[in-house]
């Protein structure tokens, strides 16, 4: 009953949205600014740092669409939305485009009558255990109990996979992720399941991180992405392609350190199409000509802002992985600019 | 009778003895403790019991709070220098976090070039809130400031043209006067009526106008702030006092229009105070993050803080209304009587008669209304504002500071401890000074 009167909402949101935002790329350009869901805060994806500026991966995808349309990376406005909000906020019009670690799912994408333009990052879900638990596979976790954040799709998968594995588990319903850490930690759960990189992250954060270990079964497809309103299409166009932009940058070698470089001209004429030297790509997009340089310029290719967020020089250390280009084992492929 | 104790008997004292000190027991530090620690078994094994608790309570606390960690850069940071300076396990509390984003938890998002503003926003609510607060103390003249702040707040806070706020003055000067030609010239119901609905029509239609072609002749103003920029504590205060200083008003018309004889009046009340009460204060933040976005006409942007300052203000009346109704009730009906016996009128009667009385008896329901509705600000981080609790969570996703829980959440509890007590404490000072001895 609740949901579906959620759900009505949102469609009646969906509706009244889709009249009201024909044009959202003249909206930005003409507000000169672009607005950004974010998370309120998640490690490595979106926080603030001490100066009030927003930094993190989710972040980099927004930066880089505003440098794309504006050519100013920091003509963004984030705006922090809850798992509670984030939908209505895009539904309503208040926000361009949300970035924020939204898991693509045939329901939000059909129902909710939002778009997915593509993935940034693959994740799943994991499980996190101490080690002296003794555990080494999740199938071993009958009668266990498990810290688990309500409302989430990783509650609904939880069951699901103990239920298909037929074993039992308790579950310690929890709000936030620092509650889960406080919970874990304090040892009122066996188990800690959310996100793999969300686990990374919580791990890296301990005392004793090595006294910890994340099991190796990922029990869900989360593929994380940008989206926008369903029916404008020459905006979702504009994001889809900023974010393969930068996907396609790190298959070609372009980098922050030789874009400028490689702006003056190639021999490769697709690293010439997507910098603007060649072809009119800019202009079918209604942007510059130069308009994935400037998103380049902005934060990097995607391997530079994996690395300088998430990467496994960083506190949350995760590995490429499923994120890794489709020429080295991942899973990211970037359609051709041409 | 001088001679009288030459003759006394032998066994009849006639000098009085020297005073002596008391026993050691029963005076000084010995004897308050004998009272009141151990005046009997039970009572010395409460305390016994009671300082051992305090002990270990203090024993964890202490060490915990004086933790060299003032200068730490991120929380591994922290347990090396704690590691190193031989704390036990590590444990101690991480100062570096406060250190570094104690301005953001109080300031949010605010351009730093300008946070005079927001502090001379709130220096100016204290002399502002003085005629009001200590009226015996301070001239009566400074009211005419009080009067005038309601205006200067929001345009130190959100600066921008300094006409706006002017025009919404002037919708009070034109009200007024013709409420004052019309009350003479026709009847004060007539007044009060094209009164009101001419000020509304000013502040919707022509204010906003008005104001923009004086800006194009005469700018003057300061640089505008963003709702967006706000956050931390500035947020909660700023939410507290809009919403604690329009609540009083607004609960006093719907207490006694409540309470009123015009039956429409009476309902409208009664329904809006049942309706607010009924429903939880998260339900009405709902509503303004993200239905009324919904319903309002497409490309309206309607500012996600000021929807906020307005149900967080209906809410606190519809709770000021029912307190005040209390302090209605408590008013023996003589007061009333002895007000129409004295030929005033129904407001003459209410001003000079019930409602000194009323609130009066009503300063502790009211204060704590305040109260709660002051650390019910923080409910806003739940639809994404950054308030001081929402800001603990964005602090804590920083990789450096992920993981740190008390040190953030005692910080904002004990600031907001300083507000809420402060506010306690002019409460008690109020009843004291306007205790009458009538009980």
């Amino acid at each position: 009953m609740k949901k579906s009167v959620i759900l009505g909402a949102m469609t009646f949101a969906g509706l009244a949205a889709g009249a009201a935002s024909a044009g959202t790329l003249d909206d930005v350009k003409a507000r000169g600014k672009l607005n950004c869901g974010v998370t309120t805060g998640l490690v490595g994806f979106a926080a603030p740092n001490a100066n009030g500026e927003w930094e993190g991966f989710d972040v980099a995808v927004c930066r880089a669409v505003a440098a794309a349309v504006l050519g100013d990376s920091n003509a963004v406005e984030f705006v922090p939305t809850t798992g509670k909000t984030r939908f209505t906020a895009l539904a309503s019009g208040e926000i361009d485009m949300l970035a924020r670690n939204t898991t693509w799912t045939f329901s939000r994408d059909v129902d909710l009558k939002f778009e997915f333009v593509g993935v940034n990052y693959y994740d799943g879900q994991g499980f996190m255990v101490p080690k002296e638990l003794g555990v080494s596979s999740a199938k071993e976790l009958d009668g266990a109990t498990v810290c688990i954040q309500t409302g989430t799709t990783t509650e609904l998968n939880l069951a699901d996979f103990f239920r298909s594995n037929n074993i039992s588990y308790e579950p310690v319903p929890i709000e936030t992720n620092a509650e889960a850490q406080q919970q874990y930690l304090a040892g009122a759960c066996d188990v800690y399941t959310t996100d793999a990189s969300g686990l990374a992250a919580t791990r890296a954060t301990f005392d004793d991180p090595a006294g910890h270990v994340i099991l190796p079964e990922i029990i869900s497809k989360e593929p994380l992405g940008p989206l926008v309103r369903h029916g404008d299409h020459e905006w979702g166009d504009v994001v889809r392609w900023s974010l393969n932009a930068l996907v396609a940058a790190e298959e070609l070698g372009i980098t922050s350190a030789n874009l400028s470089e490689m702006a003056a001209g190639t021999e490769n004429p697709e690293i010439n199409r997507l910098l603007g030297t060649e072809g009119t790509l800019g202009e079918m997009l209604g942007l510059s000509a130069d308009w994935a340089k400037n998103a380049i310029a902005a934060q990097g290719n995607y391997g530079e802002i994996f690395a300088k967020n998430i990467g496994e020089d960083t506190p949350v250390g995760l590995a490429r992985g499923l994120n890794a280009q489709w020429t080295e084992g991942g899973l990211l492929y970037a359609p051709p600019f041409r | 009778m001088s001679g009288t104790h030459s003759h006394t008997v032998a066994f009849v004292r006639d000098t009085m003895l020297p005073e002596q000190d008391p026993p050691a027991s029963e005076v000084g530090a010995v004897g308050w403790m004998r009272h009141n620690l151990f005046s009997n078994w039970f009572n010395s094994i409460l305390t016994i019991a009671s300082i051992a608790a305090i002990y270990f309570v203090l024993a964890a606390v202490i060490p915990w709070i004086l933790s060299p960690t003032w200068e730490g850069t991120s929380l591994s940071n922290c347990r090396e220098t704690l590691a190193a300076a031989g704390h036990g396990d590590a444990h101690g509390a991480c100062w570096g976090v406060i250190k570094e984003r104690w301005i953001q938890l109080i300031f949010g998002f605010y351009p730093s070039h300008l946070y005079w503003r927001p502090i001379a926003a709130f220096v100016l609510l204290g002399a502002a809130l003085a005629p009001v607060l200590f009226s015996d103390k301070v001239p009566s003249q400074l009211l005419i400031f009080s009067a005038l702040y309601p205006f200067i707040f929001p345009w130190l806070l959100w600066g921008g043209t300094i006409w706006m706020p002017i025009a919404a003055l002037a919708g009070f000067v034109i009200g007024g006067l013709l409420f004052k030609v019309l009350s003479e010239k026709a009847s004060t119901l007539i007044g009060v009526i094209v009164a009101v609905a001419t000020a509304v029509i000013w502040w919707l239609f022509l204010a906003a106008p008005v104001a923009g072609i004086v800006d194009s002749i005469l700018p003057i103003g300061i640089e505008a702030v963003e709702s967006r920029k706000f956050g931390g504590f500035m947020l909660s205060v700023t939410i507290g006092v809009v919403a604690i200083a329009c609540s009083l008003p607004i609960g006093i018309v719907l207490a006694l229009g409540r309470q009123s004889d015009l039956l429409i009046v009476k309902y409208i009340c009664v329904g809006f105070i049942e309706f607010i009460r009924g429903v939880p204060l998260i339900t009405l933040l709902f509503v303004a993050s993200t239905l009324l976005n919904i319903f309002m006409p497409p490309g309206t942007n309607f500012d996600i803080i000021l929807r906020v300052l307005i149900m967080v203000t209906l809410f606190a009346s519809a709770y000021m209304a029912e307190v005040i109704r209390g302090g209605l009730a408590a008013l023996p009906k003589g007061q009333y009587e002895g007000a129409d016996s004295l030929g005033l009128n129904y407001w003459q009667a209410q001003r000079l008669i019930i409602m000194p009385q009323a609130l009066k008896i009503s300063i502790p329901g009211i204060v704590s209304t305040f109260i709660g509705v002051f650390k019910d600000t923080t409910l806003v981080s739940i639809i994404g504002l950054l308030d001081p609790l929402g800001l603990s969570n964005a602090i804590r996703a920083d990789a450096n500071w992920n993981g740190i829980v008390w040190e953030l959440y005692g910080f904002i509890a004990l600031l907001f401890f300083v507000f809420c007590f402060s506010m306690s404490r002019y409460s008690m000072y109020l009843e004291r000074k306007l205790q009458t001895g009538h009980r």
